[in-house]
């Protein structure tokens, strides 16, 4: 079996301002989203009291919300999670010492009205360490991305390093944006799954760019956007099987891993699709703007015996 | 040519059977099993504990699977739940309040596994079902109460060096105040308190003809204060959970003023939170003999006194001043008293304490002392038809109730020092409760839940079938796809594949790292982008068959020259594991773990297995005309 048959490199630089042009659009009306919807904080961040209540029967989910307003809790979010018969019930954050005592009031609310309930899980996240995650999390994310730079520097030159965290925050903020437009709740395994794609989507750029240092070695009459076609081209079958690979895996969680996977499969899915738009055809044209030339790759001799190795 | 030399088959082939074997317990169920332990430290477990119990089971027709005594006291393992609840109930009859038998669910695995400490995964609480809170300690009231500690020593510093003072209080803005009449005697109580408290830090002040000395802890006790709050925080913690009959309890700490409590298995969070919220403790104080208790109990209660009750609710008035409390006490255990008869608890105090204890029963033999046992307890207010009674809001009150009951009051007979004992108790039943109460004490500062984390069961179990789903099936369709494209270099990689989730299983049994959903999700990522690696190689060895390659440098070049990409591309997934490890809290934790190691091991499988196993299948063919990775004659 053998799905590409690509006999011809494709001049995907040639388009690189096109492709560019779109990936433009879509990183501005992801952004436009988050600054103007802003994400769906889940309460890992905002902090609050989330309950998972299962009856026996379809929930009554209009008598949860009159027993949750006679406990004063009228912003109280109720909504099926999962099946009819599972709800999740979300209290805002709130302070003082009883706050961890919320979700046994609910529950004695919630079992008075119907003695079926039974409480699945509880999470309460305290406003302090709700923020702390918050502020933990981006610091993660600037670690990654910087970590990622000094890498590809150390590993490439630093034209690719700023290519592909170029390419990397455009996927990141894309996934966001999706999450911001949506309103699909942004809770700590979702920011997990942002930051694998993050570490994930980079081997993409990697792979494109081992391509390209060969290339310039082997290739020594070819021009820069010649090489950088060759490289795509030839990786290609290798990027589209690989991310149908992961994106099988990921399906699969989607579709077995129960809600708590949804949205972090959800992620990485859109991860790994922009992932594979973004490295080959955002990261390239980049470095190729960038002026990479081919003393940026082989400085010396020395280096270069030792690149032989390399694919 | 493509071989391996046989070191290195061997030693492929040894760490494949290393994580079969430590993969295998994960293929083992679980036991429902009761775990017997001693129930306070001066108890103990033994061999006769064992026969006892066995001796029960038996006797009771209960079938059990085997009892052993191990370090931790005895596990008695059953076919099923229904058996061991109601072993459980009958062992905590027989062998009575000494002993806690908890109930816990262990691993199923054959004893020639457990022998070489071969271990199924340790579940997260969200897999296994518990419980998760986040303490955050009150260090303002530690210091606080550390300083309100200071104003007896200083006072009673300066009175025995007959250093004359107006008073010592300390103020809401903190510290210890010390006020004088004079500047001299100022003078004098500053060398007293400086030799006596190095690590109080003097500011000598001056307000309408006062001579004061602000005193405050240096910011080397204060960290000593706090650390000590913590630590004395997390011992009292330990001891009530391990009143819960929790097994596995994790009481840990986190950052400089947080604890981390997790109790898996856990199903009434009402009462774990009420029993880690319980503060009991005794405070020793002198009974006032020399007024009229009658006239007290009338309501003329000479000043500094008050009126306590004992169990029989027979009043004793006591002079309201604390000699010492619960907080002093190092140690406290049941007993038996020797001349007597009687049960009594024998306490162990600190030096501090005890230097107390000395001056004060040396000064009063003779003279009555009580013991007054002091709980506060969060209950639902009832009205007088007994009905909780509603706030505005409909909601029920709920309210501090401190309850005060002397337990003993004995003549002191002789001088007293850091050890001695507490008689008149009931029966040594109630000396126990007492002595667990004691040494479970109280907490030296408050602590907040500022985090709960609780997964029922019954989700848990859900949970692990979601994550082993989505794991196999991704797997299933990476496989049937893998293949059907690239033949017998498709069964080498899903071989690979496989052997890295053995490997992976095997190294977070072996390291005991805790398994959450985040991380069975992080274990079905890890096969998706562990295939990379072969993916890579195949479609190399591909291209170079297509440029007129022969079969065996085209198997070389691809391994060879895919391996740097390899490395690459997992060095900056394993950049983002790490920083995920490193500032991700609870489950997300679980996930990078998961995720880092996954990248170790499939560099190792899939570079390693897959071509030892391509070298087995062809690499000592002579004349190798073509080899099964699919069509690759296009070009």
């Amino acid at each position: 079996m053998e799905f590409f048959k690509i006999r011809k490199d494709i001049p995907f630089m040639r388009h690189a301002l096109v492709f560019n042009v779109i990936s433009a659009i879509t990183f501005a009306l992801a952004v436009f989203f988050l600054v103007t919807r802003g994400l769906n904080l889940g309460v890992d961040f905002t902090g609050g009291t989330v309950l998972e209540v299962r009856y026996e029967h379809p929930a009554d989910i209009p008598k949860i919300r009159e027993a949750l307003a006679t406990l004063d809790f009228r912003n109280a979010g109720v909504e099926n999670f999962g099946t009819s018969s599972e709800v999740l019930i979300r209290l805002p954050p709130a302070r003082g010492k009883a706050a961890n005592l919320l979700s046994d009031r609910v529950m004695a609310a919630l079992h008075a009205d119907d003695p079926t309930a039974q409480l699945r899980s509880v999470q309460f996240v305290g406003p302090e360490v709700g923020s702390e995650m918050l502020s933990n999390g981006a610091l993660a994310l600037l670690v990654v991305g910087l970590g990622i730079v000094v890498y590809l520097w150390f590993r490439f030159e630093w034209k690719f390093g700023v290519a592909t965290l170029i390419a990397n925050l455009h996927d990141v903020v894309i996934i966001l944006g999706f999450f911001a437009f949506f309103r699909w709740q942004f809770s700590l395994t979702v920011l997990a799954a942002v930051l694998a794609i993050f570490g994930y989507s980079v081997n993409e750029s990697v792979v494109v760019f081992d391509r390209v240092r060969e290339n310039f070695r082997k290739m020594r009459q070819a021009s820069v956007p010649q090489i950088i076609d060759n490289a795509i081209t030839r990786t290609l079958s290798r990027t589209i099987i690989t991310h149908g690979c992961t994106q099988m895996a990921v399906l699969s969680m989607l579709f077995f891993g129960g809600e708590t996977l949804h949205y972090f499969a959800l992620a990485l899915t859109i991860g790994i699709l922009f992932g594979i738009y973004s490295s080959a055809l955002v990261a390239s044209p980049v470095v190729m703007w960038l002026g990479i030339s081919r003393e940026d790759m082989i400085p010396s001799k020395k280096d270069s015996a030792q690149l032989d190795s390399r694919p | 040519m493509n071989r391996y030399p046989l070191w290195k088959y061997l030693l492929i082939l040894a760490i494949v059977v290393f994580g079969v074997i430590y993969a295998l317990p994960n293929l083992y169920g679980e036991d429902p099993a009761v775990e017997i332990s001693a129930s306070h430290a001066t108890g103990k477990v033994d061999a006769q504990t064992l026969t006892q119990v066995e001796q029960t089971l038996a006797r009771a027709s209960f079938p059990y699977k085997s009892a052993t005594l191990g370090v931790h006291g005895i596990i008695v393992r059953f076919a099923n739940t229904t058996v061991q609840l109601r072993a459980r109930d009958l062992v905590q009859q027989v062998l009575g309040d000494n002993y806690t038998v908890a109930l816990d669910l262990l691993p199923a695995t054959p004893v020639w596994l457990r022998w070489i400490h071969a271990n199924p995964m340790y579940l997260g609480l969200d897999l296994r079902g518990g419980v998760h809170f986040l303490l955050q300690v009150d260090m303002a009231t530690a210091v606080k109460k550390a300083e309100q500690a200071y104003v007896d020593d200083v006072a009673d510093a300066l009175r025995r060096k007959d250093v004359h003072y107006l008073s010592v209080s300390r103020p809401d803005s903190g510290g210890v105040l010390i006020r004088f009449r004079t500047a001299q005697q100022r003078d004098a109580g500053s060398s007293v308190i400086d030799r006596k408290f190095p690590e109080l830090v003097l500011t000598d002040e001056q307000q309408k003809g006062e001579y004061d000395i602000l005193a405050k802890l240096g910011p080397q006790a204060l960290e000593e204060k706090r650390k000590f709050a913590l630590d004395q925080n997390i011992t009292s913690l330990r001891n009530r959970v391990n009143e819960l009959g929790v097994a596995e309890p994790i009481i840990q700490q986190q950052g400089s003023d947080r604890i981390v409590v997790e109790l898996p298995g856990v199903q009434d969070i009402a009462k774990a939170k009420e029993i880690l919220g319980r503060t009991a403790t005794l405070e020793v104080m002198m009974v006032d003999e020399s007024h009229s208790l009658a006239a007290a109990v009338a309501g003329q209660v000479p000043p500094g006194d008050k009126i306590y009750y004992n169990r029989r609710g027979q009043p004793i008035l006591l002079k309201n001043r604390v000699i010492y409390s619960g907080n002093d006490i190092v140690d406290a255990s049941a007993g038996i008293d020797q001349q007597q008869g009687g049960a009594v608890v024998n306490i162990t105090l600190d030096s501090r304490a005890a230097a107390v204890n000395e001056r004060v029963t040396g000064a009063n033999v003779g003279k009555r002392m009580a013991v007054v046992y002091i709980e506060i307890r969060h209950e639902t207010k009832l009205d007088a038809a007994g009905k909780p009674v509603l706030d505005k809001r409909g909601r029920p009150v709920k309210q501090a109730v401190r309850i005060e009951r002397v337990i003993t009051a004995p003549v002191i007979r002789e001088q007293l020092g850091a050890r001695f004992e507490i008689s008149g108790m009931e029966n040594i039943e109630q000396a126990r409760n007492l002595a667990l109460l004691l040494r479970a004490g109280a907490l030296a500062a408050p602590v907040e839940i500022i985090e709960e984390r609780t997964v029922g069961p019954s989700l848990g179990a859900d949970n692990i079938r979601r994550g082993f789903h989505s794991t196999w099936i991704g797997f299933a369709a990476i496989a049937v796809f893998m293949i059907a494209y690239y033949l017998i270099f498709g069964i080498v990689s899903v071989a690979a594949l496989a052997i890295n989730v053995v490997l992976l299983v095997a190294l977070l049994s072996v390291l005991q790292a805790t398994l959450t959903l985040p991380g069975m999700a992080g274990i079905a990522l890890t096969v998706g982008m562990a295939i990379d690696a072969n993916v890579l190689i195949n479609e190399r060895i591909r291209e170079e068959l297509r440029n007129g390659n022969t079969p065996q440098a085209s198997i070389k070049t691809g391994y060879d020259r895919a391996f740097g990409t390899i490395l690459d591309s997992n060095v900056t997934a394993f950049i983002a594991g790490l920083a995920l490890f490193i500032f991700g809290s609870g489950p997300v934790r679980g996930f990078a773990v998961v995720l880092c190691l996954g990248i170790l091991t499939s560099m190792f499988s899939s570079v390693m297995v897959s071509r030892s196993l391509v070298n087995l299948l062809y690499g000592s063919r002579r004349r190798l005309e073509r080899i099964s990775i699919g069509n690759t004659a296009w070009k």
